[in-house]
């Protein structure tokens, strides 16, 4: 991952290295990008979600989307037990079929990185820390970032940071955006390199399909390396019509900036079928260059589960079972 | 066979590509669940399959693969006359059945409809060409949706809007194409059973199977014998329907000038009719518009079916100022569209229905592109065997051109542009025809403005080729007369 040039605030070409120069600037720039017609955008997330894979592109598909999660436990109940179990969990998803692929990443609390870490060493598997008062984001300034530093220096790989939902829907592009600067500086390593940094909108909470368009835009523009749908702490979370709008939003950002940034849906996505829907949206919306865990996660806990029994389908050719399986 | 082998591979920006790493097994749908075929066909009258009074019998085939699925009869005059006969025979009985004993019939079709989809979607793609992803998808919940909505009018006739009782009247001939077979059965069957008349339908002929399948469901559904009549066969057979003088009512649906020589030969007599004919749909994407979903509108307006819709959306007329933007958003798209067995469940373009309408395509596509309009499609390998069409777009284009002025019923858009609202309206009035149109833009007003301005039937606000029986469906000018869909579509088969 390390191969991976790191956005920068600010450093979007492209003509767009002004649009955050003062308040009025960003939001006439975020209200100027296109609508979003919603009954359109479901439908075509809808026809996308009717293609069949299957054989050798669903064996394809389930190794991808192993290797595309970051398998996650966010509970006030987690313990270092807990996550040393979820870490072999990503090191070895399948005792039994050593083939199996890795996990892109274990997504824990900042206070749980330390010991991720250790559990992980050796491995190419990274650590993701929330931060920044996840998930509600209420917090002071100095606390998220205090937050952020605080799993940076624990050795975090990852941060995945939420916004202030309540800036954003008040209209305040500028302080959200001045707060992902803000984070990303922290992210900062003693060492120059940079810890890479998810930016998280809660899609649920932002509803319209016209902000999660402009909150991409926000994100990327301040600096943002991968855009994810939600904290999967509220009603609504991922959905396949607003990861198709982030997928669309980020090839948009590269056609005009040549800075490519990754996308994570995350929350509500349990199954292979569901799953497969969205490697559909990734392959046919952005193609190739995004196909890889460098460019587009899952955030999921129970999803790795059913990918593993279908893959374990379809090289016995039966179905096993959730006792076939560890449950962590 | 002339066969579209041309393939440009001009550089789209920022190509998507979607052959490479993720590629899609097939994932076929079984031919087998289209059930029996058999090798030949008579016609089915009377409510049972008989054998034509002639010999001539054609063939349909599948246009994906060229094979011959089966042979059915050539209707001759003595064909349709005794078919006319058993619906004039039925109609006595069916027309003196109370409103909701009809309903009842219509209602169990539907039901069966519903639960034979699979069978019915298979069938259409084989013999049609079309991908079965529309079929599953479209056509058949459609075909079922529009017997369930006219079931539903059967008994409320009296509160339709044309007085109290309104009456039938009597024999339907009706005559339809070959690009949604079995939804433009149901369009016309529907609402002539409903209101009480019986019919006499005349399938496409290189698309017979599925109204055939459907005779068996009538016989299924205990339909009472004559009410519905099929015979099959082409121009000649559709021609002894509609002149036939014991005919009340004559539906066409159709290219115009089939059209315009049923209306001369109706003239005179008191034969009631309407037609569906066809279009040069504008679409007309405005700067303000939601452009990627406008991108999805404009590939659902000219490759859904393969483009042999008569309300597609063949005209994209589009705002100078995004033209550079849409164009380069709609070339990549068009680069993933998926063209190939129509029964593969990913395939989005399929096969073109027959080789008289490949030649039709191409040769109206090489005489624009010899105008000097410039000609462009995604790269992509057609099959071998069958009749196949690469979606196709010419940039440059003007009024003037033949591609914005003939309806090419096929995979082709002709893109040109406009300035202002008010020469966006003119160019796409500037047509004989008016069944359609479609208009991109966040602006409500300009919505309402524009809808307005439009002679078309139909007007489409960010959405295009959507279908819901409840709607009304019909032309302007050279489009044809007379509404299909909703309430106004009962008017067509009542004495008002």
């Amino acid at each position: 991952m390390s191969t991976v040039a790191a956005n920068a605030p600010g450093a979007a070409g492209g003509g767009l290295s002004d649009v955050a120069a003062s308040e009025a600037s960003l939001r006439r720039f975020l209200h100027g990008l296109p609508g979003v017609d919603a009954v359109g955008l479901e439908a075509r997330a809808a026809t996308l979600g009717t293609r069949s894979i299957k054989t050798s592109a669903k064996a394809y598909a389930i190794d991808l989307a192993i290797s595309m999660i970051d398998l996650t436990t966010l509970e006030g109940a987690d313990t270092v037990g807990k996550v040393r179990a979820l870490c072999a969990k990503g090191r070895h998803p399948d005792p039994g079929d050593p083939g199996t692929p890795q996990v892109a990443a274990i997504c824990v609390y900042p206070d749980m990185v330390a010991t991720a870490k250790a559990a992980l060493a050796g491995t190419p598997i990274q650590v993701a820390s929330v931060a920044t008062a996840f998930p509600a984001g209420r917090a002071a300034l100095p606390v998220k970032l205090a937050d952020t530093a605080d799993a940076v220096a624990a050795g975090a790989d990852e941060i995945d940071m939420v916004i202030d939902r309540g800036a954003f829907l008040s209209g305040r592009y500028m302080d959200v955006f001045a707060e992902i600067v803000a984070v990303k500086q922290a992210c900062l390593r003693a060492d120059g390199t940079s810890a890479h940094l998810k930016v998280i909108f809660e899609t649920g909470e932002l509803q319209t399909y016209d902000n999660v368009r402009r909150a991409s835009w926000l994100a990327m523009l301040a600096g943002a390396d991968f855009i994810k749908t939600s904290t999967g702490k509220v009603a609504v979370n991922a959905t396949p019509p607003v990861t198709l709008l982030m997928l669309e939003a980020v090839r948009d950002f590269r056609a005009q900036t040549g800075v490519q940034i990754g996308v994570k849906p995350a929350g509500g996505i349990k199954t292979t079928k569901d799953a497969m829907k969205y490697l559909v949206m990734v392959n046919e919306t952005l193609g190739d260059d995004w196909l890889s865990g460098h460019w587009f996660r899952f955030g999921a806990s129970s999803l790795l589960n059913d990918l593993l029994m279908q893959r374990q389908k379809l090289t016995t050719g039966r179905y096993s079972g959730p006792d076939y399986v560890t449950v962590d | 066979m002339a066969k579209n082998k041309k393939t440009e591979t001009t550089t789209v920006t920022e190509p998507v590509r979607t052959s490479g790493l993720f590629a899609y097994a097939p994932a076929p749908e079984s031919p087998a669940a289209a059930g029996d075929i058999a090798g030949s066909y008579g016609h089915f009258i009377g409510g049972e399959f008989v054998d034509s009074s002639g010999s001539e019998a054609l063939k349909t085939v599948n246009p994906a693969t060229e094979q011959v699925l089966a042979e059915f009869a050539q209707g001759t005059d003595e064909d349709v006359d005794r078919a006319v006969k058993a619906a004039r025979k039925a109609f006595g009985d069916w027309s003196a059945l109370p409103g909701s004993e009809r309903g009842k019939y219509l209602y169990r079709i539907a039901r069966i409809i519903q639960e034979r989809s699979r069978e019915l979607a298979v069938l259409e793609s084989i013999d049609n060409g079309k991908p079965i992803r529309e079929t599953r998808d479209f056509d058949l919940p459609t075909v079922a949706a529009h017997f369930f909505y006219y079931a539903g009018w059967a008994d409320k006739l009296d509160y339709a809007g044309f007085g109290r009782n309104p009456q039938p009247l009597g024999v339907a001939a009706q005559v339809i194409p070959w690009n949604f077979p079995l939804m433009m059965l149901a369009w016309k069957i529907a609402p002539a059973l409903a209101t009480g008349n019986t019919v006499v339908l005349k399938p496409a002929e290189t698309t017979p199977l599925t109204a055939l399948r459907f005779a068996e469901i009538c016989q299924q559904a205990g339909l009472p014998k004559g009410v519905v009549n099929i015979v099959t066969g082409d121009g000649r057979t559709g021609a002894a329907l509609t002149s036939h003088p014991e005919v009340n009512k004559v539906a066409f649906t159709g290219s115009t000038n089939v059209g315009r020589s049923i209306a001369r030969q109706l003239a005179g007599s008191r034969k009631k009719l309407s037609l569906e004919l066809g279009g040069k749909a504008a679409n007309i994407v405005f700067d303000d518009a939601p452009i990627d979903q406008a991108v999805e509108g404009i590939v659902n307006g000219i490759f859904f079916n393969q483009g042999h819709v008569c309300c597609a959306g063949s005209r994209l007329l589009v705002q100078e100022s995004v033209h550079d933007e849409v164009l380069d958003a709609l070339k990549r798209r068009m680069a993933t569209l998926r063209v190939g067995d129509p029964l593969d469940k990913n395939t989005d373009i399929g096969a073109v229905n027959s080789a008289a309408q490949l030649a039709r395509i191409t040769e109206l596509t090489d005489a624009g592109e010899a105008e000097g309009a410039e000609r462009w499609s995604p790269s992509c390998e057609l099959p071998s065997a069958g009749y196949w069409f690469a979606p196709t777009l010419f940039t440059g284009v003007t009024q003037a051109n033949l591609v914005a002025r003939e309806e090419i019923f096929g995979p082709v858009l002709s893109v040109l542009t406009f300035r202002t609202p008010t020469e966006a309206v003119e160019k796409a009035n500037n047509t004989p025809y008016g069944l359609s149109a479609g208009i991109w833009t966040e602006k409500g007003s300009r919505i309402l403005w524009m809808a307005n301005q439009l002679k078309a039937g139909v007007v489409w606000a960010n959405t295009f080729n959507k279908f819901d029986p409840t709607s009304p469906f019909g032309g302007y000018k050279e489009s044809g007369y007379g509404r299909e869909g909703g309430r106004h579509g009962l008017e067509a088969y009542l004495d008002v």
